[in-house]
């Protein structure tokens, strides 16, 4: 290239951001990402609303992913006035946050990412050349959609998650009706896999830091421990002593380091490099099938490693949606008491933190949360110097694609992170 | 003949009315054969320059570069649609209109001198002459299907605007005012949701913006007797909906919480 890549407007990302790279004597003189995504001060105004109102409120930070906003806000409030759910509510909340998945993951695998990978501007123009391939998105998306609309009530804002559990048990034959849908998910994920194998993904590793949740049980999604690929294991009330959330002058964003001051890397790589052994025996082999060398260490990869969770959470729902079998209460009765607590979940695209300090009467005093995409915010910065010196050699356009793949490869939730403002990065 | 062309904005929002254009699964592929989705940067890398046809504007109005492009997108298209409650009354964001910015921003950010934010999150008709408006947070996507085929086939959508209270009724769901003494917004919340918070055995919280020409104060009225806890009804008008002139009003009219704060605590 010998031009400076100036893109606006970043297509197939939820949210809004522009890049620009400039050159200077042959050489990246400067990148510039910026999200121009207007705040939205969720955490100010959560500020004097009662703990019912909350996981309503915390779904619109994000239309893709409201359900993980949901989960992690109420297990803080839970943790907060000292709650603890029935064990089918719990199921019930790995069933929603499954159906999440399938919805989330089947998106970004063949309408945001693939479309770079296949030589396509977009799912709509692949599904010309490919129409078997785009309609198996579609069903996989829809599945998804159908089994948060049953659970939920609708599938972007459901509204059937409440502190405590649920407002009502979803219906019994509402959920087992939709088990051949979920069955033939599963094939479609499992071809999923090995159709993902076949594409040429561009050649790019770094040695990262990965962050997930781990749980001895589970492929941590819901719930879990705070476990880093360097070694550090941490309970989730330690994680903001671990992993802090700055808004650095120079750069003018909020985004997250680890206390020691490095960068690091949440969502489906991380936990697949760290939790691998917890993935179910079908995952697992689906892996192993494709020859899947762990750890993976190349972003643009990030699309095995979401094929493979759909393996994992259309095999697990199902097995949940077997096993459902409404009994008691959907949800506990209490009364509300001061506290204060977090509540950590695996969103789609990585971990997200929500912390909560509650009065006496369950009033919101404080509230605190760090979406994922704010903690790739520094990693996706230090990818995008990294791959600076090889893609200047590739011709204009193929560079500009290079960058904004290697963006799209996050499956960046700008909207999610109400924080980010104007990063500009400046170097000599 | 050249495809009919359609243009899908962002402004502040969470994506979920764009995203549910593409959760129409069963008719995506025969949706892009009738228009041509000219600019639509969630879903596609191209885009065709204007004007378009149709420009669905998703999201509110709250940074003044917002409110520059808001009036170029005017300009270039033919028909201007509101999606969603963001760009028809302001949004969740619009809860900042109660209380001062600045207060809230300094809540989340440790430099908020850096921010460029409007006081106030809008609705699009506060800015540009709006052709059309889908409420809804988010959207129902078979109405923006209706509307979309309307504007199309040159007729008035067919967009009911009864209260969600008389779908409850029409579906034999059991009434939760009734039945459970919990408020509900139902009565004066517009249609479109399918009454779904109700037939989960909740209250409805008003996504959908007040349905047109209800009496909000006798329903707040009605309702006061029914609050589980101190401001309760008030807080469920200043909501999603809650900058909606209607909604605003009542919640005016209302006691708010018992132990009222703004935002700025750190």
């Amino acid at each position: 290239m010998n031009q400076n890549i100036e893109i606006p407007g970043l297509a197939r990302v939820e949210g809004e951001g522009a890049l620009y790279v400039r050159l200077k004597d042959g050489a990246v003189s400067e990148i510039e990402l910026n999200i121009y995504e207007p705040p939205r001060f969720f955490e100010g105004f959560l500020q004097g609303r009662y703990f019912q109102e909350v996981p309503d409120i915390t779904a619109r930070i994000c239309g893709i992913c409201p359900v993980a906003y949901q989960m992690s806000s109420v297990q803080a409030l839970e943790a907060a006035m000292g709650l603890s759910i029935s064990p089918q509510a719990r199921a019930l909340r790995r069933l929603l946050y499954c159906a999440e998945y399938i919805e989330s993951h089947a998106l970004h695998i063949y309408m945001l990412q693939a479309p770079d990978l296949v030589g396509h501007e977009s799912a709509i123009s692949l599904a010309g050349e490919a129409p078997e391939l785009v309609k198996k998105a579609l069903r996989l998306k829809k599945t998804g959609n159908e089994l948060l609309s049953a659970i939920g009530g609708r599938s972007v804002h459901p509204v059937n998650s409440c502190v405590g559990g649920f407002y009502r048990w979803p219906d019994r034959q509402s959920i087992y009706n939709l088990l051949p849908d979920l069955r033939w998910a599963l094939q479609a994920s499992l071809e999923t896999v090995e159709w993902a194998i076949t594409l040429d993904y561009p050649q790019f590793e770094q040695n990262y830091e990965f962050v997930a949740l781990t749980h001895p049980d589970e492929y941590a999604i819901y719930d879990g421990e705070v476990l880093s690929s360097s070694g550090t294991h941490i309970n989730h009330t330690a994680f903001e002593k671990h992993y802090l959330e700055t808004h650095v002058r120079h750069s003018n964003a909020l985004h997250s380091h680890s206390a020691a001051g490095t960068t690091y890397f949440v969502g489906p790589l991380a936990r697949l490099n760290l939790n691998f052994a917890q993935l179910r025996p079908i995952a697992q082999q689906a892996a192993q099938k494709i020859n899947l060398q762990l750890p993976l260490r190349n972003p643009y990869m990030g699309l095995l490693a979401r094929a493979v969770e759909l393996v994992e959470v259309c095999d697990l729902a199902i097995e949940l949606a077997e096993a459902y079998q409404p009994a008691g209460e959907s949800r506990i009765s209490f009364e509300p008491r001061a506290g204060e607590g977090c509540g950590v979940s695996e969103a789609p695209r990585g971990l997200l933190y929500h912390r909560y300090i509650v009065d006496e009467h369950g009033m919101v005093r404080f509230a605190r949360i760090t979406p994922p995409t704010a903690q790739n915010f520094a990693q996706m910065e230090a990818d995008l110097w990294a791959l600076a010196p090889s893609a200047i050699q590739l011709p204009q356009e193929e560079a500009s694609l290079a960058f904004e793949h290697l963006l799209r490869s996050y499956d960046p939730c700008i909207s999610c992170a109400t924080h980010f403002l104007k990063l500009k990065i400046e170097r000599s | 003949m050249n495809k009919p062309s359609v243009a899908v904005y962002k402004f502040s929002s969470c994506d979920g009315c764009q995203l549910s254009i593409l959760n129409l699964e069963d008719e995506l592929l025969d949706l892009v054969g009738v228009v041509e989705i000219a600019y639509f940067l969630e879903a596609r890398r191209r885009t065709l320059p204007g004007p378009y046809d149709i420009a669905l504007v998703e999201g509110s109005v709250t940074t003044p570069h917002e409110a520059e492009r808001i009036q170029q997108i005017r300009q270039n298209a033919k028909v201007v649609v509101a999606l969603g409650t963001c760009a028809t009354a302001g949004g969740i964001q619009a809860l900042r209109n109660f209380t001062k910015v600045q207060d809230l921003a300094l809540a989340v950010y440790q430099y908020p001198e850096f921010l460029h934010t409007l006081e106030k999150s809008t609705p699009i008709s506060e800015h540009v002459k709006v052709d059309m408006e889908l409420w809804g947070c988010p959207v129902n996507k078979y109405q923006l299907l209706e509307l979309v085929q309307a504007v199309l086939q040159k007729r008035r959508p067919n967009l009911p605007t009864h209260s969600v209270c008389l779908d409850c009724k029409r579906h034999g769901a059991v009434c939760v005012v009734v039945s459970q003494g919990v408020p509900c917004l139902g009565p004066g919340t517009r249609t479109g949701c399918g009454a779904l918070c109700p037939a989960n055995g909740r209250g409805c919280y008003g996504c959908f913006g007040p349905a047109p020409n209800v009496d909000l104060q006798a329903v707040s009225t009605a309702l006061r007797p029914a609050e589980r806890y101190p401001g309760e009804l008030h807080q469920l008008l200043r909501h999603i909906s809650g900058y909606a002139p209607a909604f605003r009003q009542a919640a005016d009219a209302l006691p708010g919480p018992a132990t009222p704060i703004s935002g700025g605590q750190k």
